[in-house]
């Protein structure tokens, strides 16, 4: 919950609404390339994330 | 009392640092630990480490601080990838899953972590983030011995910013102007290190180191990527790379553009054209560092530089800004790179957040950079003898002279002393010592100690009085952060016909008094070594130079090649078994290599994974 609220918060500060909908898309999708994929494993050559 | 907790993970070089009351007590890199060099993990060991170090225990410690702000790249990241859309899918379909399973969730993965040191910490309420570059700056300001000075900043990325410039003034510090991701003087120089076949993150000294076998003779094709404008700042034209979306640094246009593939390091020997790319990367890299430091001087009309990030370990860059005179004084933080991250963080809190004053320290206030673990005599007895080590106790004094005896018969030396080096360069006290005088000893350390390329350099530790009778510097150099040349009367001019030697053979030819130490274009990285900083390492010099009339010895880190540099006797102990090092070190005790067990050997360049 506290997650939630910090980041609506991120949003308000950094005018950035326009992402919400992405965000929502991708918890909703991104978990299911979670449970389908099992472990996540960071691109091997630059981490730019 | 009040004390925190800096840290930087999850991306490269992971560390953790203690502050009590705005005091650095104690820092450490995790990978020198797990013995995982550059290990991004969260940092266990180096948090327990700090803690021990400083008698706390976790819920003792008041603020926690971590060196990023994870929305803020999970922001750009999003950004990133819908400007470049629909390039980039694969890139983004295996980013997101670790984002959404575990790096947007950092303040609550940060606090299960930190539950494990301690039962009764039980509130993140004290966890806070500070912002990647503010955390560089204050890292570089903070600690630096001057009240007021301009800050760069250069790193491949953080949240948005790759470059910024800052203004620091007493206990205030205040981020000026940025240069923001994609356009990043860091991947600039990491995108030519994945290109000449080095591992992007690591091999950057490598082709640092290749840059002066090479002529700038790609200059003008790099400017077609990058735009330089005359304040240094920079854009890099996307068409070449693909860092900001792919799995690769650079991409076709750039290959079709220097007329070549990217080196494969298993197959492809490093000829005159990777030495080429590196000379002009190099060049351009100075260049843009050049500029930006004269038009931040001009602009703010500061006269002291401080500066941070992972470019700032390209030391020939930094000489080159201190040869040209643009600044009366230049600061490096020692740990430039992300592992300094969790001290600027915490600094940061202290001086700007909590507006605690400072009080600047004319020696720095990094102790020599040695914050990390020691060992008593004791315990470096009890580890040795564990371990089934034959050694000798010898008193300080013979100590001092069969060591510097050792050194002048060209013996290869462990040598092992107090506390351990915050960053990524040894500076004496866990280092590999040579004679600077030795023609082979380049040659021997590089391949029978170290086990790496045969083209890369030595760096001299100097007694800080003699520094201008042998190079052309008169400053500080105590972190080994600044090149420069061989003063001119100590050099060996070439033969025409040495003159005309490729690339690597030129480094058997004897260029100077102290050919260990002298590069092929006459520099050398130096560390200036005084008294008050190490008095064991300045009198092991101090007695080399009365027998031998040469204050300079050759320094390098104690490990091999793709080892993290030594934490304990234990470790030390390994490397010495499992290379050609002559004889150890450690505190008090005194190991020869010929009156150890045989059965005790190791293979050693097996163990580690190739940087």
């Amino acid at each position: 919950m506290s997650f939630i609220k910090e980041f609506l918060l991120f949003l308000k500060v950094r005018k950035k609404y326009w992402l919400l909908p992405i965000i929502v898309f991708l918890v909703l999708f991104g978990g299911i390339i979670v449970l389908t994929q099992g472990s996540a494993v960071a691109p091997f050559i630059y981490t730019i994330f | 009392m009040k004390s925190i907790l800096g840290i930087s993970a999850f991306y490269h070089d992971s560390a953790a640092c203690i502050l009590i009351d705005g005091k650095i007590i104690a820092a450490a890199q995790e990978e020198r630990f797990t013995r995982k060099k550059h290990d991004p993990t969260y940092p266990h060991n180096a948090i327990e480490f700090v803690l021990k170090f400083a008698n706390l225990k976790l819920n003792d410690v008041d603020q926690i601080v971590f060196f990023e702000k994870p929305f803020l790249k999970f922001e750009r990241l999003l950004e990133t990838y819908v400007a470049f859309a629909p390039r980039g899918f694969i890139s983004f379909a295996k980013a997101m899953p670790l984002w959404i399973k575990e790096k947007l969730f950092q303040k609550n993965l940060l606090f299960n972590k930190l539950k494990e040191h301690d039962m009764n910490y039980i509130s993140d309420k004290n966890i806070f983030f500070s912002d990647h570059h503010l955390s560089h700056a204050a890292s570089a300001f903070f600690p630096s011995p001057f009240d007021e000075a301009v800050i760069i900043t250069a790193d491949g990325v953080g949240e948005w910013a790759t470059t910024t410039v800052a203004i620091g003034k007493n206990e205030n510090l205040e981020i000026k102007k940025e240069i923001h991701f994609p356009h990043s003087l860091g991947l600039l120089y990491s995108a030519f290190t994945y290109y000449t076949g080095f591992k992007v993150n690591s091999g950057e000294y490598k082709l640092m180191g290749l840059a002066p076998y090479g002529n700038p003779t790609y200059v003008d094709k790099i400017k077609k990527i990058v735009d330089i404008k005359d304040d240094g700042t920079f854009r890099l034209d996307q068409k070449y790379f693909n860092y900001a979306t792919g799995l690769t640094m650079t991409n076709n246009n750039f290959h079709n553009l220097f007329g070549q593939k990217p080196r494969d390091s298993t197959h492809d020997k490093i000829d005159q054209f990777h030495m080429d790319i590196a000379a002009s990367i190099q060049n351009v890299t100075e260049e843009i560092m050049i500029k930006i430091s004269r038009a931040v001087r001009e602009e703010f009309g500061i006269k002291n530089l401080c500066l941070a990030g992972g470019v700032a370990l390209n030391c020939v860059a930094n000489g080159k800004i201190l040869s040209e005179k643009i600044f009366d004084n230049i600061w490096i933080q020692p740990a430039a790179g992300d592992a300094g991250g969790s001290l600027g963080a915490a600094l940061a809190l202290w001086h700007v957040e909590s507006k605690n004053k400072r009080i600047v320290n004319k020696n720095d206030d990094m102790n020599g950079s040695y914050l990390g673990t020691e060992f008593s005599q004791k315990e470096i007895e009890k580890e040795l003898h564990t371990l089934g080590a034959n050694f000798e106790i010898l008193n300080y004094e013979d100590l001092i002279n069969i060591t510097s005896e050792n050194l002048l018969n060209e013996k290869a030396i462990g040598w092992f002393q107090g506390r351990m080096e915050f960053g990524p360069r040894a500076l004496g006290n866990r280092s590999i010592l040579g004679d600077p005088r030795s023609d082979k000893m380049q040659k021997n350390l590089n391949l029978k100690v170290k086990y790496r390329e045969s083209f890369r350099p030595f760096a001299p530790s100097v007694l800080r009085e003699d520094l201008s009778e042998w190079f052309d510097m008169n400053v500080d150099s105590p972190y080994m952060l600044l090149v420069a040349n061989i003063n001119s009367k100590k050099t060996i001019e070439m033969t025409n016909e040495q003159k005309k030697l490729f690339g690597i053979e030129k480094l058997n030819v004897k260029r100077s008094e102290i050919p260990a130490v002298t590069h092929v274009d006459y520099s050398a990285r130096v560390q200036t070594v005084s008294r008050n900083t190490n008095k064991h390492y300045y009198d092991l010099l101090k007695r080399f130079k009365e027998k031998t009339g040469c204050p300079v010895i050759v320094n390098t880190s104690f490990n091999v090649r793709g080892e993290p540099i030594v934490n304990s006797p234990t470790d030390a102990f390994n490397c010495f078994m499992g290379t050609e090092l002559d004889y150890l070190i450690i505190g008090n005790c005194f190991l020869d290599k010929k009156k150890q067990d045989p059965k005790l050997k190791k293979d050693y360049i097996n163990e580690f994974e190739l940087d």
